[in-house]
């Protein structure tokens, strides 16, 4: 295969817009965590769980809307615990989301086995629409590229600029940065940190939960256990790589969407698929090791809060 | 001291205790069976006779022994949650030295073994990892995870028309020399002589730890890292060499699993060890003894799983759960005291000072 050909194949860049978005959604939700404080690796548990409720949900009431609905609905009711117990009992936020993840490849697994069991779940469940866009859709390239994808692609633009907004521009995303940057400060202004903490953590919940459906039912219309493989942590490096913003986060999902469009890409060429199945994560290393410069966390990221009243 | 030595079994065996009864609701509702008479089934098949027992031991020891090794890198304040491709890359280096040496005696082939396995899991796990926490920052969760899928890819890889693929259709390496093998200690089970290799780990961690120099610096750097400094410790070669312990016990893990077990490599997704190993270490608090007991008690809990699995049809997967369930009681520990200081507020309420008489 002529290796230039890959890369002027408009499919190329068309999947790795629809391989950055279960990225850059649980990437966006892990900025808003983390700039409220809260390290919530279980985004990995969390889209997983999304995953499986929105199939069950869109194979039942065969509505794929119903399922995108009731996938948020998980993802924001086990952030919630999440933020609990890391805002109210103090937890040690990377065990707790071990817990999270463990506890969610063990139910959807468990309850994949009880509801479908070897059959897998139902070939007739709906999924998530693909969108023309009427203008774009007939210039040549671009078109290919930016038309015709997953309407969670273009969810997923919308959300990058409310979010960029939300976090920089209103009143409520400076007092969650605050909570993150210095808690003590934040509290001594009348901020209720335990809420910011909420809120950051809940919303990390709901845009992990978009990127979990999407991997069910927008790329596919199945679930498989351990489908998520990864993505919650490679969306972390993605989140770090993207310096906390949510356009940054975008933007190097981007990048680790490339690795892993090409990885497909290249399965059909002569160098074994496995090989280049590695190279996401070895891009995240690289991205992690500070190639692209070095990034700093918000400074309280991590650390249990105890309010002084 | 008895206090804290009780406290600290106390708040596993709870978590423990809710967890199993959590998992117990949700076998009432989605299998609607008797969670009882599953956890029967669960129990017996893991510790009721001698073959479920011995294949319950047969599954603690790569959990000893990787246990261990996340043990050390949780006491140096390190989150090493990539133990799994740590495991693999030993098992991939015991299965290829396994089959390539030819003509060695047995007490030659399985130390020559032992110790490139520990010397790969210890680069894999400690080099880049370590280095990259210590010279960038790169937060060792991430790094660690992501080494893990990529020894799982490169073990895809080596398998599936790779090099180390036997021949056949089947993705599996040869199998090893006999030279290789360990021996069964319980006839037509799978308990190797790999349980003596788990108990010296065990002794040799203990005596590293609490009885050696660098045992104590790694323990300071890991409850105080700023004072670990300033007491003069180098604390970034205290970080790098934590990890890579941590890698080497993981590594020698996946060799004695590939020796004493499977004597061959299989194409199988995911050991799961490697993860399970991380709740062992949880939950014994990091204490060499306290590993041995969590690693009997999770084994048990897969092995006798699997019984449940066959006796109730209630899936295997359920043992996951109920990790997850204990890990999350022992994060919440805030909880219990918060309980306890409203049961004794109440309790000081309801005697006022002087008595009632």
């Amino acid at each position: 295969m002529n290796i230039l050909s890959i890369f002027t194949n408009p499919y190329l860049w068309a999947s790795t817009i629809a391989m950055a978005v279960p990225l850059a959604l649980p990437a966006i939700g892990g900025t808003f965590s983390e700039r409220a404080g809260v390290v919530n690796i279980s985004m990995e548990g969390i889209m997983l769980i999304s995953a499986f409720v929105s199939v069950a949900f869109s194979a039942y009431f065969h509505n794929a809307w119903l399922g995108l609905l009731a996938g948020v609905i998980s993802g924001i009711l086990v952030a919630y615990v999440f933020a609990w117990a890391a805002a109210k009992m103090y937890a040690n936020q990377i065990v707790l989301g071990m817990a999270f993840n463990i506890f969610a490849s063990g139910i959807t697994a468990y309850l994949f086995n009880a509801i479908y069991g070897p059959e897998g779940t139902p070939f007739d469940t709906p999924k998530l629409p693909d969108v023309k866009i009427p203008v774009i859709d007939k210039i040549p390239i671009i078109g290919q590229i930016l038309s015709g994808q997953n309407v969670m692609v273009y969810i997923m633009f919308v959300l990058i600029i409310l979010s960029q907004w939300f976090l920089f521009k209103t009143t409520v995303g400076l007092r969650l940065r605050a909570v993150g940057e210095n808690p003590e400060a934040a509290e001594t202004a009348g901020i209720d940190v335990v809420k910011m903490k909420y809120l950051g953590v809940i919303l990390g919940g709901a845009f992990s939960a978009l990127g979990g459906a999407y991997l069910s039912i927008g790329v596919l219309n199945s679930f498989s256990p351990e489908m998520s493989s990864g993505r919650g942590y490679i969306a972390l490096a993605a989140m770090i790589f993207g310096k906390w913003t949510p356009v940054g986060s975008f933007l190097a999902s981007l990048l680790f969407g490339f690795a892993t469009a090409l990885s497909y890409t290249l399965q059909e060429s002569s160098i074994s698929k496995n090989i280049i199945m590695m190279l996401p994560y070895v891009v995240t290393i690289l991205a992690l090791i500070g190639i692209g410069g070095k990034s700093v966390a918000p400074a309280a990221d991590g650390i249990p809060y105890r309010p002084k009243k | 001291m008895v206090k804290k030595a009780l406290q600290s079994i106390l708040m596993p065996l709870i978590a423990i205790f809710i967890s199993m009864i959590v998992g117990g609701i949700v076998i009432l509702i989605t299998a609607k069976q008797n969670p009882i008479y599953a956890y029967i089934a669960l129990f017996s098949g893991a510790y009721g006779n001698l073959m479920n027992f011995a294949t319950t031991l047969t599954n603690a020891i790569p959990l000893i022994i990787t246990g261990l090794g996340v043990a050390i890198a949780f006491s140096s304040g390190l989150f090493n949650i990539g133990a799994e491709g740590q495991f693999w890359i030993g098992a991939i280096v015991a299965t290829y030295l396994g089959y390539q040496i030819k003509g060695l005696p047995w007490y030659l082939h399985i130390p020559f073994i032992i110790v490139c396995a520990m010397i790969a899991g210890a680069l894999w796990g400690g080099l880049v990892p370590g280095l990259a926490k210590v010279y960038t920052g790169a937060h060792e969760v991430i790094t660690t995870m992501m080494m893990s899928y990529i020894a799982i890819y490169f073990s895809h890889y080596l398998l599936e028309g790779g090099p180390m693929m036997d021949k056949g259709t089947i993705p599996q390496s040869p199998l090893i020399q006999d030279s290789a093998k360990l021996s069964i200690l319980v006839p037509n089970t799978q308990l190797s002589s790999g349980l003596f290799i788990a108990i010296l780990a065990v002794v040799v961690v203990y005596i590293l730890m609490y009885k050696t120099t660098i045992g104590y610096e790694l323990r300071a750097v890991g409850f105080n890292m700023k004072a670990a400094r300033y007491a003069g410790i180098n604390v970034a070669r205290k970080l790098v060499l934590a990890m890579g312990l941590s890698g080497a016990f993981a590594g020698l893990a996946g060799a004695v699993q590939i020796m004493g077990v499977q004597h061959r490599l299989y194409d199988s997704f995911t050991s799961g060890y490697g993860y399970t190993a991380i709740v062992v270490a949880l939950l014994a608090n990091n204490n060499p003894i306290g590993v041995v007991i969590a690693a009997l008690f999770l084994a048990g809990l897969s092995t006798g799983a699997q019984e449940m699995q066959m006796q109730t049809n209630i899936s295997g997967q359920l043992a996951d759960v109920v990790v997850g369930l204990i890990i999350f009681f022992i994060a919440i520990e805030e909880l219990y005291r918060v309980i306890m200081e409203k049961i004794k507020t109440r309790k000081s309420k309801l005697e006022p000072v002087g008595g009632q008489e």
